[in-house]
């Protein structure tokens, strides 16, 4: 069994002007194995957002079928193995990071005491010991990934979806989540993220999926992709796997 | 646990908000200046002092619940920390009910505070406690309840301002909605009458609630209204809770 399955997912949407339909994406197919990493590429608009957004049930496919660990995707209690960092800081501001921490493990469920300890194993993990009781509003684009992370993973979840998550990090806070990331997956855990920055997805990614105009084009393990287009061993790259792919 | 969660967090945005303390302040000042008002007016002071005093809380905790209540969902859907709420396992149901305990908790933590002042206050003046002051404030908390319930309802689907407009339009209707059943029988075309009824069952009668008419003019009140008018509120609340989360689950994000 597959930590994610996603079987011709197909979603469009209405514009207000004249109801036009635009189409979004068109019969995508993923799998993601348990305790990978998974690197979902595409330029902006390719639909990464709206698959995010399909898995975690914030909108509804026209057709297809998405599965977590087995469980339909839009069962809520799907969301209970999943951990999830959006693109933009969407947190509330009149909380501090203890706060909202403590918000998030309620919303999963977890005791008051289970919360506690979460939340001091986590202040620590991504870093933001002594600004815990700092009001979010107060924070910086970095601060607030950090808490995104840390919101995201207050429930100890087998499946993390990290939508942009290197964006607004400086180079030490990239390495630090990096780190995180792999530090995950040596817990078993699966990963699955979007990113536009492809040296550190490069990095640690096991398999990749790259969406173009609402297609996978491409999917599998990223060292037989890089080898099987490989013509000049010494420069090639997921960069120029990913340019050669989207411009072809 | 989940919508205990939501409900806190709700109450937590509105107390942290200043604005919150501005209309209490300025809901407590005006039921004061009465006293004022008063001073200029001929009649029964005490009379006098808690026709407008009530009215000043009437209309300010009118406003809290409005504009706190419109202001709230619609800003988690446009700042997107409806995506933090949804990502995990929670019910749209529950989003819902949390956000409206947490505003309900909010309008009666305000309305506590202004009927308080103003009970001490009437209490200073006529040296007793008029203990219908009391039935007044759990008639305009059901009515607040309402108001904040059809704010959520708008807010669900709509922009600020037009939810603001829809609220507003609703509770001047909610307040003169009783006419319709004084002439629905002077219709005598059919069509006539049946749009009369369904007017006048479809919005909500929130002149039930107002009860300061009887306050002031010391009128004793039916227990049998009183509990009626109570139910009335809770089944018209619940309605529109239905509505709204059937609309919400099917909002996509």
């Amino acid at each position: 069994m597959n930590a994610l399955e996603i079987k011709d997912l197909s979603k469009s949407f209405r514009s207000n002007f004249l109801y036009k339909k635009t189409t979004i994406l068109k019969n995508v197919n993923i799998n993601v194995k348990k305790g990978t990493i998974y690197g979902f590429l595409g330029l902006n608009g390719a639909g990464k957002t709206t698959t995010i957004k399909c898995i975690l049930g914030l909108i509804k496919p026209d057709h297809g079928t998405i599965r977590l660990f087995g469980e339909e995707a839009e069962k809520v209690s799907s969301r209970a193995s999943i951990g999830f960092l959006s693109e933009s800081p969407y947190y509330y501001d009149y909380l501090n990071a203890k706060e909202t921490l403590a918000l998030s493990g309620k919303l999963s469920s977890l005791s008051n005491k289970k919360i506690n300890e979460r939340s001091a194993k986590i202040i620590s993990l991504v870093g933001l010991e002594g600004k815990e009781n700092l009001l979010l509003k107060k924070y910086s684009k970095g601060m607030l990934q950090r808490i995104g992370l840390g919101q995201a993973l207050i429930n100890d979840p087998d499946f993390i979806i990290l939508d942009e998550p290197f964006s607004g990090l400086d180079p030490i806070g990239r390495k630090e989540l990096r780190d995180i990331i792999l530090s995950l997956k040596a817990e078993g855990k699966t990963v699955f993220f979007s990113s536009h920055i492809l040296q550190d997805m490069e990095l640690i990614v096991d398999d990749i999926g790259i969406l173009r105009n609402g297609k996978i084009t491409k999917e599998g393990k990223l060292k037989d992709m890089v080898k099987k287009s490989i013509k000049n061993p010494v420069s090639y790259s997921l960069e120029d796997l990913f340019l050669k792919e989207i411009t072809k | 646990m989940k919508i205990k969660a939501i409900a806190l967090n709700t109450f937590k945005e509105a107390v942290r908000n200043k604005i919150f303390y501005l209309l209490i302040f300025f809901g407590i000042f005006f039921s004061f200046s009465s006293k004022l008002i008063s001073i200029l007016t001929i009649g029964d002071t005490l009379k006098i002092l808690k026709d407008i005093g009530l009215a000043s809380i009437n209309f300010f905790s009118v406003i809290i619940a409005v504009f706190t209540g419109i202001n709230l969902v619609y800003k988690e859907i446009e700042k997107k920390t409806v995506y933090f709420i949804l990502s995990k396992p929670v019910e749209r149901r529950d989003f819902i009910l949390g956000k409206f305990l947490g505003l309900a908790l909010t309008i009666l933590v305000a309305l506590t505070i202004m009927i308080s002042f103003f009970s001490i206050f009437i209490l200073l003046f006529s040296g007793t406690f008029d203990p219908y002051i009391l039935l007044y404030f759990i008639f305009l908390f059901t009515e607040l309840l309402i108001v904040i319930s059809i704010s959520i309802l708008f807010s669900s689907f709509s922009t600020p301002i037009l939810s603001s407009i829809f609220t507003i339009i609703l509770y001047l209707i909610g307040h003169v909605i009783w006419t319709f059943n004084e002439f629905k029988y002077k219709f005598i075309n059919p069509i006539e009458k049946i749009f009369a009824y369904s007017i006048y069952y479809l919005f909500p009668n929130l002149e039930k609630f107002n009860i300061k008419g009887a306050i002031v003019m010391n009128d004793p009140i039916n227990i049998k209204i009183i509990f009626s008018t109570l139910a009335y509120g809770i089944f018209y609340v619940s309605a529109i809770l239905l509505i709204s989360i059937h609309i919400f689950k099917h909002r996509e994000f």
